[in-house]
């Protein structure tokens, strides 16, 4: 067993990449591996709420995310100066999350065995 | 030591699967094993049998075909990133009703599951992107 740390640094609709990585989270989880997600930069607004991507003929990837404690992914981390460069608070989210500061990230990452990032 | 490598970008989009390429090639000489190289997103282009560079440019697909001949290294393309993209192995192919035969030797179609398993293996994970 090793625990896992997915780094994602795009927003949504940029080409497939959201939608894919979150296949490959939903895998990981699927195999029983301690599973987390960390939002830096732009991945961020992937789960700001009131998003109406069909409405353009895309995929709702931020919808995913609240099905992810179904398949037991630990936890869902947000950088908070990623947040705060995009004027975005905790509360513009569409599910709770736990904020992490920048100078702590390097010891998440630390804590885990495989860092994947998109 | 064993390494799992993941390929994201496309052979003319950046420089990441010459870069996994030169990696391996490295890796092998000192003795490193390579569990598998999983090609993902556009990476999934490295697999494409009808890639037809000129003669003086570096020939990806065919440069991988001949690692995986020499060195039995196990080179796995997404199914679902591939068939999205439209590259078809024959069997696949059939079961859509479609005539394609897309998959250049040495390369075989496998799933997410084929990736986590070889991150598991591994000592080491690498992404090239």
């Amino acid at each position: 067993m090793k625990s896992y740390l997915f780094i994602l640094h795009r927003p949504a609709h940029s080409g497939a990449f959201a939608q894919e990585m979150l296949d490959i989270i939903l895998t990981t989880a699927a195999f029983d591996q301690p599973t987390s997600i960390l939002l830096l930069d732009d991945a961020v607004f992937q789960l700001k709420k009131g998003q109406q991507p069909e409405h353009f003929g895309l995929k709702d990837t931020a919808s995913i995310y609240p099905a992810l404690a179904i398949y037991d992914v630990k936890h869902l981390y947000v950088e908070v100066e990623s947040l705060e460069e995009r004027g975005l608070k905790p509360a513009d989210l569409g599910l709770p999350v736990q904020a992490i500061y920048r100078k702590d990230i390097a010891g998440l990452m630390r804590r885990h065995d495989v860092l994947f990032p998109d | 030591m064993k390494f799992a490598i993941q390929v994201n970008a496309a052979p003319y989009a950046a420089h990441a699967g010459h870069s996994a390429y030169r990696f391996v090639e490295a890796a092998l000489a000192s003795g490193h094993e390579v569990v598998r190289v999983f090609f993902y997103h556009d990476g999934i282009y490295h697999g494409l049998n009808y890639a037809t560079p000129p003669d003086d440019e570096f020939n990806h697909t065919a440069h991988w075909s001949e690692l995986a001949q020499h060195h039995h290294i196990d080179l796995v393309l997404c199914i679902s990133a591939a068939q999205k993209r439209g590259l078809l192995c024959r069997d696949e192919a059939e079961r859509q009703g479609k005539q394609d035969d897309d998959l250049a030797a040495g390369f075989r179609i496998g799933g997410l599951g084929q990736l986590v398993e070889a991150t598991l293996h591994a000592d080491r994970f690498l992404v090239f992107a």
